[in-house]
């Protein structure tokens, strides 16, 4: 038997397909109660991970419990439990939003009097009352969003998987569901989440599981998890490369750790504890000594940054040389 | 354990593990899901013109625009002859849009919903399968009320009408399998979109508008043999319609066949359309 408290508990998870491991010694327990993200980039097994706990996928080997049922042995009785939101909002343009919870909670097994009075409550939760009787076509992002989370509680599951569940919304749709989801932790659900952005981890997550060619490399909290990529960081770029020793000087300083001199890149870049002060320091002594700043910024961690600190140190490169380098090129394609 | 005692839980909702009463719930599911097909039709009735769009501009071009080049071996009316035909043609691009709706359900994770749910997992083809004959049984009314306003009747006494048009969905109930088996192998809807080069010969090349004893040999044997072909002329022969029936012992029994050949395609691509879907779990 699991612990009671484990609403998930995932023991050496294998799959391949062909050639490639997409889960290889996937091991994880979350709490009850607990939102856990799941971080990492594509590829990953974020979503194989997701996909073998809700019964869509067999594992090759391993163990997988959720809610205290054996995913392979008795499927019947985790799907009972569970929730799915996939990548796409999985839900019937055709019909109305109280169609479609009307026929999900028939689907579920509810009786058609409690399937009513399911989906009248789920659209008040989920704020879906006055759209109720329009078709799911006319629904911004982030009202479908909120009716396929809808769905996937209709049985007001212990655990709920979120496959990306912002995935293509506007900042606006994005904040619905976050609310939406700390509504649904509020109530004690238990929350499985995979994203591929650090700050949605962030805002809901109580622990992060990182992970990487099919296994979990580090499984902390927001807060440590940040804390070993070091927070923020401080970034100069001169004009003229001639001047990057006085940056290099004006940033150590304020640095917490010794600075990383680019002279390619013409930057320099160290991690911070205090942020603002930091900022203004470097700034004024840069400009006391007559330096041309190009840019000048505080930059937070990104999933880069952690995932280049992990898996650079999980292969042993030299992190001195190796990240930098590259950080320069991934940074573009993120958003800051 | 505390797994029935979920804070979230409302009263009202049902014991989680109560009896599994499988054959009950794979009736009661795929009606939950023939319910909503059915409202599909209800909110879109469009749809269904949009679907006839194409057969009854076919009426109009192959009965008015080619009708009078067309000659019907044996003699008899183009327009008596064709409208069975045009019944053939739209069973036979019927399993597009089985094919059409199995990849967007697929794209847009409804399968994956569905699969995560402890709903009966046949319900999901078999609802998919009563949808489409009811919808196709439709088509077929519309398209017969067309015929009629055109001139098109039949001869063959009530009974006799309705076998063919029961022959007519027994093709289009075996071609759903294949539908099922292409929608779940094409990756995405542009794809799907793409199955119309499949289509049209499939449809075309047979007896649905030309006899096949006017087509060059080889073609016309290839026409004799597609099952839309059977479906068609024992349809033909049904409502008392000029037929065209060849020499060939395929044409000569196309009564049979027309019974013959959905069997034949469901046989085969029923399971393979079953075992693909089971695969998705790999």
């Amino acid at each position: 038997m699991p612990t009671p408290q484990a609403a998930i508990l995932a023991e050496g998870l294998q799959k391949r397909y062909g050639e490639k491991h997409a889960l290889d010694g996937f091991d994880l327990t979350v709490p009850r109660g607990t939102v856990y993200g799941l971080l990492g980039p594509n590829g990953a097994g974020k979503t194989t991970a997701v996909r073998i706990l809700a019964t869509l996928l067999r594992l090759d080997g391993g163990r997988a419990q959720v809610a205290g049922f054996d995913v392979t042995r008795e499927p019947r009785k985790v799907r009972r439990r569970i929730g799915l939101t996939g990548q796409h909002a999985a839900v019937d343009e055709i019909l109305t939003g109280r169609q479609n919870l009307r026929m999900f909670g028939r689907l579920f097994h509810l009786g058609s009097r409690q399937a009513v009075r399911r989906a009248d409550e789920l659209l008040e939760q989920f704020d879906l009352t006055e759209a109720a009787d329009k078709g799911v076509k006319a629904y911004s992002g982030g009202m479908r969003r909120r009716l396929d989370i809808a769905a996937s509680m209709l049985l007001a599951p212990v655990v709920l998987f979120m496959d990306e569940p912002t995935t293509g919304l506007d900042p606006r749709g994005r904040n619905e569901v976050w609310n939406a989801v700390r509504s649904l932790v509020a109530e004690g659900t238990t929350v499985l989440l995979t994203t591929q952005y650090l700050d949605e981890a962030d805002q809901l997550a109580d622990r992060i599981a990182v992970i990487d060619s099919g296994r979990v490399i580090a499984d902390d909290t927001p807060v440590a998890l940040k804390s070993t990529v070091g927070g923020d960081r401080i970034e100069v770029v001169v004009q003229d490369v001639a001047d990057l020793p006085t940056a290099h000087e004006a940033v150590r300083r304020v640095a917490s750790a010794e600075p990383d001199s680019d002279d390619d890149a013409r930057r320099v870049h160290a991690p911070v504890r205090d942020r603002v002060a930091a900022l203004t320091d470097v700034a004024r002594t840069l400009q006391d000594r007559g330096v041309d700043v190009e840019d000048l910024g505080l930059r937070r961690p990104t999933l880069d940054d952690v995932f280049l600190l992990l898996t650079g140190g999980r292969t042993g490169s030299s992190p001195a040389a190796e990240p930098s380098a590259e950080s320069a090129t991934t940074k573009e394609g993120t958003p800051a | 354990m505390s797994t029935t005692s979920h804070p979230t839980r409302s009263a009202q909702l049902p014991d989680l593990d109560g009896p599994d009463r499988p054959i009950y719930w794979a009736f009661a599911d795929c009606w939950t899901i023939v319910r909503r097909g059915l409202t599909h039709l209800i909110r879109q009735p469009s749809n269904i013109a949009w679907q006839l769009g194409f057969p009854i501009v076919s009426v109009l071009l192959f009965g008015y625009v080619f009708g009078s080049a067309m000659a019907v071996p044996g003699g008899g009316d183009y327009r008596e002859f064709l409208m069975p035909g045009l019944f053939g043609m739209t069973m036979a691009f019927g399993f597009m849009n089985t094919a059409y709706v199995v990849v967007l359900e697929g794209t847009k994770g409804v399968t994956d919903r569905f699969r995560s749910m402890p709903m009966a997992s046949s319900a999901v083809v078999t609802g998919r399968g009563v949808s489409d004959i009811i919808t196709a049984a439709v088509d077929l009314a519309v398209l017969a009320l067309t015929a009629l306003v055109v001139g098109w009747r039949s001869d063959g006494g009530a009974l006799a009408t309705f076998a063919a048009f029961g022959l007519f969905l027994l093709l289009r109930f075996a071609l759903i399998w294949i539908g099922v088996l292409l929608g779940l192998m094409v990756p995405n809807e542009e794809a799907a979109g793409n199955l119309f080069a499949v289509a049209f010969p499939f449809a075309m090349i047979s007896s649905a508008f030309v006899a096949p004893s006017l087509m060059p040999d080889w073609l016309g044997t290839l026409a004799a043999w597609n099952p839309v072909s059977s479906t068609v002329t024992a349809a033909r022969e049904l409502f008392g319609n000029p037929a065209a029936v060849g020499d060939s012992w395929i044409e000569q029994n196309a009564m049979l066949m027309a019974v013959v050949w959905p069997l034949i395609i469901t046989a085969v691509f029923l399971p393979l359309a079953v075992r693909r879907f089971q695969r998705l779990s790999r």
